[in-house]
């Protein structure tokens, strides 16, 4: 049997070429005049970033020998030739990255706390009243926007220099955006139970904490571990505003230009960061099954 | 027997998994609770905490609030405005020159471009290291190659977002469909046909969201680079908090906080249009 090919009278099949290269046309149209406006925005915004390639070229090589000097130890030789010179400060360096740890773990859990006390306000199926949720939201808001640094550098001013304005900064920041996940964990929550619940003559205390707690408890230990992860990196630079951790000891390498050191604390800063990820990655596997642990 | 008469006993030998409860089950919650907040003891003690200190701070915190109100920027508003460009041409810039060079590297990062685990390895690593070093260090590295000012800040967020979005991008080319690349193969496409025609169609409204939401947050990053020196609006609120101009200060904040909303209201419009409403959640 002989397969028919339809094959359109050559009017016909003008007319629709023609419409095909007239939408092929216009979307190549949309896509350069999109191209368009995006250089002239980046060509703006060079002007006002004042970017200026010709120090860029410049610099360049200045950046790779950089990193070639921060792997250079005083003596003229590569760092991993002596390792015990290069890490010469290790205790203290220990010492100060243990209290980074600490940092993010005390802001983590105080903001995770906290969070925990306001998402139920936060939450469209929980809330006691439309203001109040109002009123929750726009604060969380407000702690989630501010960067943590911003809070950090206001907190050294109110509570003094050290590891205290860091830990404050960094549990404000936490609450904001861990209020705003579990809240939404809330939402997605079923309801059910609570009506159960609240026929038994509950007050809405007893129906969180018997209907809504046992179903999200999981969802905020694991998004709280996350956080755990990010306010790590973020205690990391706390120190550059004087709150506190590693980062103090890492501007100081810097701008005082001990390039040994400075590849040393970051070595360290990278390998803390790595096996706190690869950590809470396990952890969070082992506790909530696998599809948690994106 | 009514419903109403439940013999409990009856339930109980019924359901021995509900009522008896072996004890390392019912104690492994409080005990793992217990744990955590002995920490937090032990790391507020450490940190040295002390009411009297935390009260006094709060104390502080009061004053320093009330100072904030209103925000006024006096005389510098100009000033704040350009600081304003600044920033957000910072996370322009440094955004799409991050994408610019992350794109070539992702492809060598992506299994299904290259199957050889031993090319792929080190550059996974790589960028995996240049993810691991925070924003503000990379801008304080930078500052010490082309000095202070905006033109530092822009490298720390390419340099940073490379990392980010060599993996991002790997990530989304390693989810690709097959099936249109072999189809290319099939009439006999080359190797670089099969990533211009059957790849780069399936990746690329991906990528362009990837690279709209990381304009967005890096709004935020480029603020906060500025208070290590390399420009933008970071800069004024450093230096305002630093002379104690409360009213300057929350007027910067507050001038922050709106860019970053309408930043996020056009970022959100625009994925929107490119990559379809469902494609975004």
């Amino acid at each position: 049997m002989t397969t028919a090919v339809s094959i359109l009278p050559e009017q016909q099949l003008a007319v629709l070429n023609a419409a095909y290269r007239q939408a092929v046309a216009r979307r190549r149209w949309r896509l350069l005049l999109g191209i368009a406006v995006f250089a002239a925005a980046l060509l703006l915004a060079a002007i006002g970033a004042e970017v200026n390639l010709r120090t860029l070229f410049t610099y360049f090589g200045n950046f790779l020998s950089y990193f070639d000097r921060i792997f250079t130890l005083d003596s003229g030789q590569r760092v991993w030739t002596d390792v015990g010179e290069w890490l010469w400060g290790w205790r203290k360096w220990l010492k100060m990255l243990g209290e980074t740890l600490l940092i993010s773990y005390v802001g983590t859990l105080i903001g995770a706390t906290l969070a925990f006390c306001l998402n139920f306000f936060a939450a469209e199926n929980t809330s006691p009243a439309p203001w109040l949720r109002f009123t929750v939201r726009r604060l969380l808001e407000f702690a989630r926007t501010v960067p943590g640094i911003v809070f950090a550098l206001v907190f050294v001013i109110a509570f003094g220099l050290g590891p205290m304005a860091g830990v404050l900064a960094i549990a404000i920041h936490s609450t904001g955006a861990l209020g705003k996940l579990f809240s939404e964990i809330v939402e997605n929550a079923d309801m059910k139970p609570v009506e159960g619940i609240r026929s038994t003559g509950a007050s809405w205390l007893s129906c969180m904490r018997f209907a809504v707690v046992p179903q999200v408890t999981a969802g905020y230990a694991s998004y709280a571990l996350l956080r755990f992860e990010i306010n790590v990196r973020e205690a990391s630079v706390m120190g550059f505003v004087g709150a506190g951790g590693i980062g103090q000891e890492l501007v100081v390498a810097i701008r005082k230009f001990y390039y040994s050191d400075v590849s040393a604390i970051l070595l360290t800063i990278i390998v803390t960061v790595f096996v706190i990820d690869i950590t809470t990655g396990w952890l969070r596997g082992r506790l909530f099954g696998k599809e948690a642990r994106t | 027997m009514t419903p109403h008469e439940v013999d409990p006993r009856e339930l109980r030998a019924r359901y021995p998994d509900v009522f008896d409860r072996p004890a390392s089950a019912r104690l492994a919650m409080p005990a793992m609770i217990v744990a955590a907040f002995a920490i937090l003891i032990y790391g507020l003690v450490d940190l040295d905490f002390s009411p009297s200190r935390f009260i006094a701070g709060l104390n502080q915190l009061g004053w320093i609030t009330l100072m904030m109100i209103p925000p006024d920027p006096g005389s510098s508003l100009p000033v704040y405005l350009k600081a304003l460009g600044e920033t957000l041409s910072i996370a322009l810039l440094g955004t799409t020159l991050a994408a610019v060079f992350a794109l070539p590297v992702s492809l060598l990062a992506a299994r299904n471009i290259v199957p050889s685990s031993i090319l792929r390895f080190p550059v996974r690593r790589f960028l995996d290291s240049i993810r691991g070093v925070d924003t503000l260090i990379w801008a304080l590295v930078w500052i010490n190659v082309v000095g202070l000012g905006p033109f530092a800040g822009v490298l720390a967020i390419a340099v940073s977002d490379f990392g980010a979005f060599g993996k991002l991008f790997s990530e989304a080319i390693e989810g690709a469909d097959q099936k249109q690349v072999e189809g290319i193969r099939a009439s006999g496409g080359s190797a670089l046909h099969e990533i211009r025609f059957g790849l780069l169609p399936q990746v690329l409204p991906v990528i362009a969201g990837q690279v709209l939401y990381f304009i967005e947050s890096n709004t935020r990053s480029a603020t906060i680079i500025g208070i290590v020196g390399a420009g933008g609006i970071g800069l004024q609120l450093a230096e305002q908090i630093r002379v104690l101009e409360w009213q300057k200060v929350s007027f910067l904040i507050l001038m922050i906080l709106v860019a970053v909303a309408a930043i996020d209201f056009i970022s959100s419009k625009l994925r929107f249009a490119i990559i379809g409403r469902r494609a975004v959640a």
